[in-house]
């Protein structure tokens, strides 16, 4: 019975953002922006639907559901929630109900926002379905669908041209990862029979110790690499800022941008611990949080910076990821779940911003505070919260990250410089975003800055009031979160007792540091921000830019090889299609043995001596005829031969219908010859002539060769029997050809009919149109041509 | 007479894959029409010669009393024949109504559809 019930409940809560994606435009053409109220039902019902689980899943049990898609293959569409897709899924749930709801007041009066409602919720249903799935195939599935609607998403303002960069970067990265990571999958299935994650997780140190560790490994990482925003695959992070900001909000913060992580802590307990993993894994994610950081701070629009914050966020979660400890681990999980709420709040709070005082631009804000104090307010909750200042989820994250990287090698203490440095810039980008619009004086730029409806403002508070709750209430936080998660990440139950109260020790000294470092830094941005310009001046070349350059080399590569296989030239395809046609002859026959044995002499009657001459004069004569008339002429001469040899040899109606249709050939092609001012003749030189002589010499050879062949082999005269013995008992008919075309065959004759009327149609048309001549002699002007 | 017919068929092709190879558009007609009787001849022969006898029924029968012919490929044939008649029917409107508007059968010069130097489509996104 519980079974029924998690298979209904969860296939319920992954089927409604989908079911609500497709009411979106017809609500959104009802009620206006009021659908919005409506839409959020559904990822609200599926956070309910979640969180029924939560008691099970807290305490160290796993909810499966699914059933067979693909038998043959075993693959299922199975799903499996444990602490870290649980937490994972009422994250995304609980964010995209305040998403859904903020879209509504952001995107009030747009044209499309039903469109954009209904790709909204479909990225939800994708990314709620790739936490939440056990088979490998399920998992990728939903994996390329996020990839899918974030290119939508992305490219939603698809009238810029910018807009439509950032769409085709994000998906021509993200997706080409994904197909990287089928290909691991594959692997994983194939070579070591692991069907599902169920099955990876079970499966101890089976993928460890598998001779394809490490093919699996690099093509697990690249897709994780890539939709993580890890350099160099980070540009399409910033890029992506082209979308309306709920698309940031949500894909860029809590969403998409963390499947990657996700999927490596999913797969850390079956791959991880290795050398190359606690290698590989902490050098992309310390260079991506330093670099990251460092760009974020280097930005002038507020929304731009709070990307590259993600991007150094999403290498701080990586390098932890890599570092693959206990408290290693659990300091990823908790600054997981924390840099989800504050930055998709600050996201909005980015967007409202914009709303009110209608520009990003740093410079160009300042003193808001008074006009839009909700906001400000928000904006401050998450900024603390990012900063690691107690008592917020940033904190607990910031003290476990440095509690698990506090030890004496060169290793941990590399990762804890960069670790230090990342987060103090982080702090200086924080408050660049939530501070620096909101004091000062208010520019005289902006024309009656405001603050936003209930919706805009709700989301963006929400979210910085839980970061506080978490903190103050940890026990609990920890009990049904951050604790069930760790444990599913570490692979074994693991206890955080981390709390807001701070403790005097290293890690508490070094976040003390930190926040000096990030004061300094916020104060001195400026200088940063001009330091990191001229440095990337420096460099001059950068990921970006590579891609703009991979787009136009592969538009080269494509352009080159169409022009060599459509040169366009008609003598070329036709060299190629008979030389195609000669192998096809030749090749079967020599490797499977079936060359005919040396013909006899044929004996033969004179008259059939006669016409087979006569067939070979006519065509001899066709090729070498001096002038137009003598080929046509010629041409009736094989021709008439043909009809001889139908006669001679038993078959009269083939003789009458050839002789009238080469009749009617040599009049018409001789009445339309005289009409163009063209010889015959061929005019090419010799060298053009003789290649083509020898390619039409092999290919009559080929064909001669066949026929052979086939006339030494028995003949099988089953069918002809056939119609010989029923042509007339069953049709009535004496005349067998005749019987056969109108009766036992008559479909065909009908096909025959068919085309020869298409053809005369086509003619007809061919005829009348007269396209070229009329344009350049009266070109007409209603006629425009683009 | 099959052996014989093989050679001539052989021939045949050869001297239509010839003309086809041509630029000359005409002359690839001339190339379509032997190429038609190639074909024909081939199916011919494949059905074998074994009676020059047509295949007809006599008054009073239920069957052909004696060795027929194979009625099989020349019903395929007489089909054959036909639509190859009208495919060249076609074909030659065509390359007329060409050298009308372009003024020339040298399928060298009929670049209409695919230009010589169409260059690189637009590096944009």
């Amino acid at each position: 019975m519980a079974e029924i019930e998690a298979t209904t409940g969860g296939i319920l809560a992954l089927a409604l953002p989908f079911v609500a994606a497709a009411l979106a435009p017809i609500l959104k053409r009802i009620i206006g922006a009021h659908a919005a109220w409506v839409l959020a039902l559904a990822p609200a019902a599926a956070f309910a639907i979640l969180f029924s689980f939560l008691p099970e899943v807290s305490s160290g049990g796993v909810v499966q559901f699914g059933f067979d898609w693909i038998p043959a293959f075993d693959v299922r569409f199975s799903f499996r929630i444990d602490g870290l897709a649980s937490t994972f899924g009422l994250l995304i749930t609980g964010i995209g109900t305040l998403i859904i709801l903020y879209s509504g007041g952001y995107l009030k009066g747009h044209r499309d926002q039903g469109r954009f409602f209904s790709f909204m919720l479909m990225f939800m249903g994708s990314m709620l379905g790739l936490v939440l799935a056990d088979d490998l195939m399920t998992l990728f599935v939903y994996w390329e669908l996020t990839s899918i609607t974030s290119f939508l998403l992305i490219g939603f303002d698809h009238e810029r041209e910018k807009a439509r960069r950032g769409a085709i970067q994000a998906l021509a990265i993200t997706g080409g990862g994904g197909l990287a990571l089928l290909a691991g999958f594959i692997l994983i299935r194939e070579l070591a029979g692991l069907n599902s994650m169920t099955e990876v997780l079970a499966a101890g140190d089976a993928l460890r110790t598998s001779p394809y560790y490490l093919p699996i490994f690099i093509l697990v990482l690249c897709g994780a690499f890539t939709k993580s925003a890890q350099m160099p695959f980070h540009v399409w992070l910033p890029n992506a800022m082209e979308a309306p900001t709920p698309v940031s909000a949500y894909l860029h913060s809590a969403t998409m941008v963390k499947a990657g992580v996700y999927l490596l802590l999913r797969m850390q307990p079956a791959l991880g611990d290795t050398a190359l993993w606690t290698t590989v894994l902490p050098a992309f994610g310390a260079v991506t949080l330093v670099m990251g950081a460092l760009l974020a701070v280097r930005a002038t629009d507020i929304k731009i910076t709070l990307a590259y914050t993600t991007v150094s966020s999403l290498g701080l979660l990586v390098m932890l990821i890599g570092v693959s400890t206990e408290y290693a681990l659990i300091g990823a999980v908790l600054y997981l779940i924390a840099h989800s709420l504050f930055k998709g709040g600050l996201f909005m709070v980015a967007g409202s911003v914009d709303h009110g005082a209608h520009t990003r631009e740093i410079d160009r804000l300042g003193g808001l505070a008074r006009h839009m104090p909700i906001t400000f307010a928000a904006a401050l909750l998450c900024a603390l919260s990012m900063g690691g200042i107690t008592p917020f989820v940033g904190f607990l994250a910031k003290e476990e990250i440095y509690h698990a990287l506090e030890y004496g090698d060169a290793y941990h203490i590399a990762l804890m410089a960069a670790a230090i440095l990342g987060n103090a810039l982080m702090f200086a980008a924080a408050f660049i975003v939530a501070l620096k619009p909101f004091v000062g004086k208010l520019p005289e730029t902006i024309d009656h800055p405001h603050e936003g409806g209930f919706t805009i403002w709700f989301g963006p508070l929400v979210l910085g009031v839980l970061g506080l709750l978490g903190a103050l209430f940890y026990e609990t936080y920890h009990a049904l979160f951050s604790g069930p998660m760790a444990s599913a990440t570490y692979g074994q139950p693991v206890e955080i007792d981390i709390s807001f109260v701070p403790h005097l020790n290293l890690a508490f000294a070094l976040s003390l540091a930190t926040i000096a470092l990030g004061i300094v830094i916020y104060l001195a941005s400026n200088g940063v921000r001009a330091a990191t310009s001229r440095f990337l001046a420096s460099v001059g070349w950068g990921p970006d830019h590579g891609f703009d350059q991979a787009m136009r080399g592969l538009l080269r590569f494509s352009y080159f090889v169409t022009n060599r296989l459509q040169s366009g030239r008609l003598d070329y395809y036709m060299t190629i299609t008979v030389i195609a046609i000669t192998a096809a002859l030749f090749v079967p026959m020599i490797l499977g043995g079936a060359l005919p044995a040396e013909p006899q002499m044929p004996q033969l009657r004179l008259p059939e001596w006669l016409v087979l001459a006569l067939i070979l004069v006519g065509i001899v004569a066709v090729v070498v005829a001096k002038n137009r008339l003598t080929a046509i002429v010629s041409l009736g001469i094989q021709g008439f031969g043909t009809a001889l040899i139908f006669m001679l040899l038993g078959a009269p109606d083939l003789s009458f219908t050839q002789f009238m249709v080469e009749t009617l050939s040599v009049v018409i092609l001789a009445l339309v010859m005289t009409r163009l001012k063209l010889s015959p003749a061929d005019h090419r030189p010799l060298r053009e002539k003789l290649p083509d002589a020898a390619l039409a010499l092999a290919g009559g050879a080929g064909f001669a060769v066949f026929l052979l062949s086939i006339v030494q082999r028995p003949f099988d005269p089953a069918l002809s029997d056939f119609f010989e013995e029923y042509s007339y008992a069953i049709a009535h008919g004496k005349n067998i050809v005749n019987v056969i075309l109108v009766d036992f065959r008559g479909v065909d004759t009908m096909g025959e009919i068919a085309v020869v009327m298409t053809t005369g149609l086509a003619v007809l048309a061919l005829i009348r149109i007269r396209v070229g001549r009329r344009a350049k002699a009266q070109p007409d002007p209603m006629e425009t041509t683009p | 007479m099959e052996t014989a017919l093989s050679l001539v068929v052989g021939c045949l092709f050869a001297v239509s894959l010839y003309l086809l190879l041509s630029k000359h558009i005409i002359r690839m007609l001339l190339g379509v029409v032997l190429l038609s009787n190639a074909v024909n001849l081939l199916i011919f022969a494949a059905g074998r010669v074994s009676s020059i006898a047509p295949p007809l029924v006599p008054e009073g029968a239920e069957a052909p009393l004696a060795a027929v012919a194979n009625p099989l490929p020349q019903a395929l044939i007489l089909t054959a024949i036909v639509i190859a008649f009208s495919f060249f029917a076609f074909l030659l409107v065509l390359a007329y109504r060409a050298y009308q508007d372009l003024g020339t059968d040298d399928t060298d010069e009929m670049r209409v559809a695919e230009p010589e130097d169409d260059g690189l489509p637009p590096l944009g996104y």
